[in-house]
């Protein structure tokens, strides 16, 4: 960095060049992350191709039709769908430099993260309680590895934008915090195009009969 | 140091202004999503949970188009993708991947449906059957 701080008098001559050099790095970053998205999405097509190998194998337990709660899985999908919604709107606010309103939407999407692991991990521990864990049988184990990576991910979100809704508090909406936004935004977006894939693979299409 | 990199993060905001635009998105676009999203969303938990289809078979098809819609309204509203982010590396990318998941998603269930067929019980004892027979 200072290499370039040095070299600024020299190059700005030059400001296409300048330009380039500078801008550079944002983009590879988002491009990088995006990248790590499509690694994590491959992923996700393990587990969901585990699942459906594994789902049917109930190893003389109950079924998906016996234990899902469609009420509770609709109200889960659609705390994610409005947190997906509200962090556009924290995304809208820091394009106006509303600092304010960014963190304002940020903390109502944290909401409803929260409300959304809230509700799974009661789900887990109900199944669990119930002696239907993820040792009981194959479709339990392929269940909980799916549906549990996708609430580790949803968990390491709200603890990501917390972080980040303490440095926008602290340092206001800087380059490099727009950055981060725009990386837990594609994050975000991502774990609700996921939630898709649980609620109609796992859900819908566990309870039919 | 840090003055710098914020100028410098004004001035580039202004000058790809046209570009970058396209990227983010407004409102009007979070809320076609969101709207597609819920109707999106809305009918597959509907037809499930009313039976609304004697044939399971015909169901999970239905639902499945619901959710490959519902995934590509995610992909423009909420992730902004088009082929022109960062110069369609992002498609690209993301093209490629969709091709893994189906080689990796179609591969497991053929080849997995097919070894259990195979290994059916019946099947076992048709061989024991074979092998004892005089």
């Amino acid at each position: 960095m200072s290499n370039t701080h040095a070299n600024h008098g020299a190059v700005s001559a030059d400001s296409s060049r300048y330009f380039v050099r500078e801008h550079h790095p944002e983009n590879g970053t988002l491009l990088g992350f995006w990248i790590y998205l499509m690694s994590d999405c491959l992923i996700f097509a393990c587990l969901f191709a585990t699942y459906a190998v594994l789902g049917r194998n109930y190893a003389g337990g109950k079924s998906g039709a016996e234990l899902f709660e469609l009420p509770t899985v609709a109200l889960n999908t659609a705390f994610l769908l409005l947190s997906s919604i509200t962090y556009g709107f924290a995304m809208l606010s820091s394009y106006k430099n509303n600092v304010r309103g960014t963190l304002i939407w940020l903390a109502i999407t944290g909401l409803f993260g929260a409300a959304f692991l809230t509700l799974e991990l009661s789900e887990f521990a109900h199944l669990i309680a119930e002696g239907n864990g993820p040792q009981r049988s194959g479709f339990l184990t392929s269940f909980f590895a799916l549906v549990g990576t996708h609430g580790l991910h949803v968990t390491f979100g709200i603890v990501w934008l917390l972080t980040l809704m303490f440095q926008v508090g602290r340092h206001g909406l800087t380059p490099d915090n727009r950055r981060r936004l725009m990386c837990l935004s594609m994050f975000w977006h991502f774990l609700d195009l996921i939630w898709i894939g649980v609620f109609t693979f796992v859900y819908l299409m566990g309870v039919l009969p | 140091m840090s003055n710098h990199d914020h100028n410098h993060g004004h001035d580039g905001h202004d000058g790809h202004g046209h570009e970058e635009h396209v990227e983010h998105g407004d409102l009007k676009s979070y809320a076609i999503g969101f709207i597609l999203s819920v109707i999106l969303t809305a009918i597959p938990f509907y037809l499930v949970m009313t039976k609304a289809f004697d044939k399971s078979s015909t169901t999970a098809a239905v639902i499945l188009a619901f959710a490959f819609v519902q995934v590509i309204v995610h992909m423009i509203y909420f992730l902004h993708m088009n082929g022109k982010v960062e110069g369609g590396w992002s498609l690209s990318a993301m093209l490629f991947t969709v091709v893994l998941l189906v080689i990796t998603m179609s591969g497991s269930i053929w080849v997995l449906y097919h070894l259990n067929h195979n290994m059916m019980p019946g099947m076992m004892e048709q061989t024991t059957d074979m092998r004892n027979m005089p």
